[in-house]
This record gives C-alpha cells, structure tokens and sequence, in this order.
C-alpha cells in the first residue's frame, strides 16, 4: 500500500548505482520482495512507468524475486511458509513458532548498457 | 554496446532507516523516551493518548506528534485540550509516516522541555509496520470491536511490538471478542508482549499501562 514511496526509493537507488557506473541506460532491475514486506508488484511496476518516464531508466524490465514469509518451529523444528493468514506449526500444532525470513525488499542487482560510442 | 550486471544488495527503506536512526539518537541526546503508537482507524489511539496526557501530565512533560493523512486538526486539537503540545504531520494521502516526517514533527516540538514523546502513526494496519521512525517503542493500540482474529490476519504487525494496548475492553459483553482467541495468536507472532487490557470510558488498565509508561519514560531520562 506504500509503492509509490517504495517506487521513489528503488529509483533513488538504481540513479545512484547507474551513474556511478557511467549507464548510458538501464534494462532490467532485480529485485527482491519478501511477502511479509507488503508490496504488490504490479502497483511498483505501474509507479515505475510514471515517475520514470522519458528517463533512460524507462525501459528498465522490473524481475520481482518473491520470497515467501517462513516460519520455524520451537518445538518440533520443521519450517512452514504463511502465505495469507497466521497459523500455528501446521505439522505438531505448536504455537511457539519463529519468523525466519520474509520481510526482505531490496535491489539485488541493475543490468545497466553503455553505448561505447567515444572508442 | 556493452551489456553489464551491477550487484547492488540495498535496501530499499534503508534512507529511511538512516533518518529513523538520528531521530532515536536525537531524542535520547534530550533524555526523551518515544513510543509510536499504531493501530486500525477508530481503535482508539486519540481516546488512549488525551487519558494517558491527563493522568501522566503532572508527572511529567509530554509532547505528541500527530500523524493524519489530511489536514484536520481534530486530533491535535483533542491532545491541546489535555494539555501537551502537539504538532501535527499530514502524510498528503499517504498510508504511514516515516521517519522524515517525524523529523520535521520534531524540529517544531519543545525537546529540551519534554520527558515523552508519543507519536500517533496513520490508521493502518499493515504499512506502518514497515516503516522505523526512530522511536524507543512500539506500540499496538486494537480494540475488542475490531474482532480477535486480527493477529490472525494482520500478523506483520504483532511482530516486532514492544507492547499491546487492548482497547474499548467495556464492549466486550456486546461484541464477539474472546480475548484467549486473541492472545493466543499474539503469543505465536510476539511471545510474552507486554499488553494491557483498558478502557478509556471506565479507565480499566489506565494505572498499570501509565506505570509502565512512567517507567520507560523514567529509566530513559536517567541513562
């Protein structure tokens, strides 16, 4: 419900990366979206449209790597994911569970291209 | 024309938590104790804040930052008329408040004269969650009329609070709301969270959840 905001950051992040690398421009950007993280990719990739546009990064092919949120088990130590709603540990019914991962949004990496032109 | 992979490995929130970073640093350099308070729209976090100004106020000096996602002063004007000050952020829109918005909260509240700082984050349940304002705590206000599976269904939330209000606790014989249901959803997400059953119409709760504020607030201010 924030990817506008999340949107602006990721930009932030790959202007940063791109010039520092000397990008003539961008084509694809992998990221990393835990479920727990709360960011829906499509609404990301249709802010990505609009705040970019007529920028070198506008034809940048967003890679969403979704990661599920996973859960372990105090007591009998098999991990579960959560997918939609809250569960105790669906092998022994335990409720003395551990989050593990799931809350991840990053930028793994940018492709970026330079044109060369001036060799 | 050369095609090259960068490896980046950033977190997206991490200008923000950079921000929320100085702003915790800020307010323990004024020995000031922070709690950001959250909760769903009409859980009762105004109702919670002016009881909580009322019976704390003689203690000690309390400031609010009050977030809104439109600029209506209902809020703000509710927590002057309790006596504290109170600035209000409006988030144009936005579902949450982040820590930029706390700073410029901060940046027209009295540090040097206050002992708490209460911030009254968005109606929302899920996106606050996500955002680190440079508090000391966090807080969770839910109220019995929202419903006990909401740990069931809002689990992100629960996570990572310090602790729980339970609110408006005098609906209870008129609502569905078996607390045991609700607890135990919040002992999977949050084993042992601190959490105080209250009531802001009959004050049930309000002694020990305001001693255990006054203690935070105390053990801030001596460190």
């Amino acid at each position: 419900m924030h990817e506008l905001s999340a949107t602006q950051n990721i930009l932030r992040i790959v202007m940063d990366h791109a010039e520092r690398n000397h990008a003539d421009s961008v084509s694809a950007i992998n990221l990393v979206v835990g479920d727990f993280a709360n960011i829906v990719p499509d609404c990301v990739g249709y802010y990505w449209k609009i705040i970019t546009e007529g920028t070198i990064y506008a034809c940048a092919v967003l890679h969403f790597d979704r990661r599920p949120a996973i859960f372990e088990c105090d007591d009998c130590g098999s991990q579960f994911e959560i997918t939609r709603e809250m569960t105790a540990c669906p092998h022994c019914g335990s409720d003395h569970v551990t989050f593990i991962s799931g809350d991840e949004l990053l930028v793994e990496s940018i492709e970026i291209v330079r044109n060369e032109k001036e060799k | 024309m050369t095609s090259i992979k960068v490896p980046i490995i950033e977190n997206i929130l991490e200008a923000n938590d950079f921000v929320a970073e100085e702003n915790r640093k800020i307010f323990s350099e004024h020995n000031i104790f922070c709690i950001n308070i959250m909760a769903a729209p009409g859980a009762g976090k105004t109702a919670l804040i002016v009881k909580t100004i009322e019976l704390l106020k003689d203690k000690i000096r309390i400031g609010v930052i009050e977030g809104d996602t439109a600029s209506v002063t209902i809020d703000s004007d509710q927590v002057v008329m309790a006596g504290a000050p109170a600035v209000q952020v409006t988030t144009a829109g936005e579902c949450h408040m982040d820590a930029m918005m706390v700073r410029k909260g901060m940046e027209q509240l009295p540090l040097d004269d206050l002992d708490l700082v209460i911030i009254e984050n968005i109606g929302n349940l899920i996106c606050p969650a996500e955002w680190d304002l440079g508090s000391h705590a966090d807080a969770l206000v839910a109220s019995v009329a929202e419903g006990d599976d909401k740990p069931w269904k809002y689990p992100n939330i629960y996570r990572n609070l310090d602790v729980l209000l339970i609110t408006k606790t005098d609906l209870i014989p008129y609502v569905d709301y078996d607390i045991d249901h609700f607890k135990s959803g919040v002992e999977i997400l949050n084993p042992g969270l601190v959490t105080f059953p209250t009531s802001a119409k009959t004050g049930e709760g309000f002694p020990a959840w305001t001693e255990w504020l006054l203690k935070k607030t105390k053990a801030a201010a001596e460190k």
